[in-house]
């Protein structure tokens, strides 16, 4: 690891009004400094920052410091979100990792990972070896001829599915961003990845109130069964009214550049019965302009059975 | 910079660099050879500490970030006798070479202190070269009561 200057500001001012990059638990930051990945000069450690606090009053307020585990743990949290977190990582990493580092954390692209070699993400105009060299567990949707990296977050698929915002403060005031916009495809500037401006901290996520995503799972499809990313994942909640779908989200990980809303599969599920003729139609239209690369072309069909798949364990009393 | 940890216990000040881990700092610096560096990666569990209570990846925590006390597998035990969870490691032979052990055996007291509903799932994130999961989550199961065979 290259030397550093390490500080701990006392408030979200000081924050703000001093340059660096931030530190929560460190899961990714660390990892990709000893890799020499990332090299920051100066690292702020934002911990003791009163960014806390998980609320249910009205839909759900997640402060960004919170950590996977206690948020997972929540009984406030909507089922979609907590097996998403449940599925992540190992629980030592989800007792260290907070919730916006984990909508921050970086590509798992072993190129990417590798500064030996070329990367567009990693250093602009270098290339991509990925396009033609070991991309099985890469991106088939949002791609494109600079990068075809996966967006490895489980919690961010969730969490697009249920139209959340990140709260975002800066030294000139605050805003909030659909997650879903908060994050950028690569087109040719793989190396901007989300909305944040510089010095810019994600101070809390919130979930607007969603009375029926009671009704909602989180299925990872992986290499071993725990303690792996997805090779595919799908985030579903139904509302499901006299043998009837009125309304339904749906979004895919493991597959995508970025949480992969899909509004196509959505609008198909409106209004149909909640049988497998259904889930298949639906199903059928997740993968419209999909790119499979040399070495994951299983990714297309794995993502409409993942898909049917939690469509499945949703409906399992309505169609017992 | 100079920082001071809570080590099983005991006070510890230290002066250390900004990227130094709590794993270097406890085996390095503290004589604490406990936690092992399996990857140095976060992806194997073998550097496993309890921080506040809770189980943590020594290998990715900087120890100048660390502000609540640390328990390593040295402070499991009162004197001669052994922590419920490492006596039943012993009971059921749940260890080979050893090098995986005590971070397996800091997410075991973890798994029986939340009384986790899948002891296999709960510990996927302690891998063991040697495969000896079945003794390990026998170990387990000994100390919450339940039948080891299962
Ligand atoms: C072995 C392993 C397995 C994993 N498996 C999974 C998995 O299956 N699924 C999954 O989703 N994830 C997985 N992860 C990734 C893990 O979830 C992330 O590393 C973690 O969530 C990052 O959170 P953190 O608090 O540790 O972030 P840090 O490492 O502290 O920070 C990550 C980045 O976010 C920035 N940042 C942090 N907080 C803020 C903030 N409030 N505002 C703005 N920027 C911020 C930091 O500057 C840094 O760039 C795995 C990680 C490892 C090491
Ligand atoms: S896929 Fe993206 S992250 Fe991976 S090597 Fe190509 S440019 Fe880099
Ligand atoms: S040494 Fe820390 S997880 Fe492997
Ligand atoms: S006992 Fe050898 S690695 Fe687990």
């Amino acid at each position: 690891m290259r030397p550093f200057e390490l500080t701990a500001p006392e408030t979200v001012d000081a924050a703000l009004a001093s340059p660096g990059t931030f530190l929560a638990g460190g899961t990714t930051l660390v990892d990709l400094m000893k890799l020499d990945v990332l090299t920051p000069e100066r690292v702020l450690d934002i911990n003791t920052l009163p960014l806390q606090g998980i609320d249910t009053t009205d839909g759900l307020r997640i402060g960004a410091l919170e950590r996977m585990s206690d948020v997972a743990a929540h009984p406030g949290t909507y089922p979609v979100i907590s097996r998403a977190l449940l599925l992540s990582a190992s629980q030592q990493l989800r007792n260290m990792a907070s919730i916006g580092g984990n909508l921050m954390q970086r590509t798992r692209c072993g190129y990417f990972r590798d500064v030996s070699v070329p990367c567009n993400r990693r250093e602009p105009g270098s290339g991509c070896p990925a396009l033609t060299g070991a991309n099985r567990m890469h991106a088939v949707l949002g791609t494109s001829e600079s990068c075809v990296a996966t967006h490895a977050s489980d919690l961010a698929v969730a969490l697009v599915a249920l139209d959340a915002r990140v709260r975002l403060v800066g030294s000139d005031g605050e805003r909030t961003v659909a997650l879903a916009d908060f994050y950028r495809m690569p087109a040719d500037t793989p190396e901007v990845e989300t909305d944040l401006r510089q010095g810019e901290l994600i101070s809390e996520v919130l979930v607007p109130r969603l009375d029926w995503a009671s009704r909602s799972t989180y299925v990872k499809v992986r290499d071993r069964q725990s303690y792996e990313f997805a090779l595919c994942s799908a985030a579903v909640a139904l509302d499901v009214q006299d043998s009837r779908i009125v309304d339904a989200r749906v979004a895919a990980g493991g597959v995508a550049t970025v949480p992969w809303r899909l509004p196509s599969v959505e609008q198909a599920l409106r209004g149909a019965p909640p049988t497998q003729e259904t889930f298949e139609a639906a199903a059928a239209l997740a993968t419209e302009g999909a790119r499979p690369l040399s070495g994951n072309g299983f990714k297309a069909p794995l993502l409409r059975r993942t898909i049917i798949r939690a469509l499945r364990e949703v409906t399992e009393e309505d169609r017992a | 910079m100079d920082i001071s940890l809570q080590i099983n216990g005991k006070s510890e000040r230290l002066s250390v660099e900004p990227g130094v881990t709590l794993l270097d700092a406890l085996r390095e610096r503290l004589d604490v050879t406990g936690p092992k560096k399996g990857c140095d990666r976060g992806q194997c569990g073998a550097c496993t500490v309890h921080v506040g209570g809770r189980p943590v990846l020594a290998c990715l925590t900087l120890a100048a970030t660390v502000r609540e006390p640390v328990t390593t597998v040295e402070g499991l035990a009162s004197g001669d006798d052994l922590h419920p969870v490492q006596q039943a490691f012993v009971d059921q032979d749940a260890l080979q070479c050893g090098f995986c052990t005590s971070g397996q055996i800091m997410s075991a007291v973890a798994a029986v202190e939340q009384d986790v509903p899948d002891v296999r799932e709960f510990m996927s994130g302690n891998l063991c070269r040697c495969s000896a999961y079945p003794n390990i989550v026998a170990a387990v199961d000994q100390v919450r009561g339940a039948d080891a065979s299962v």
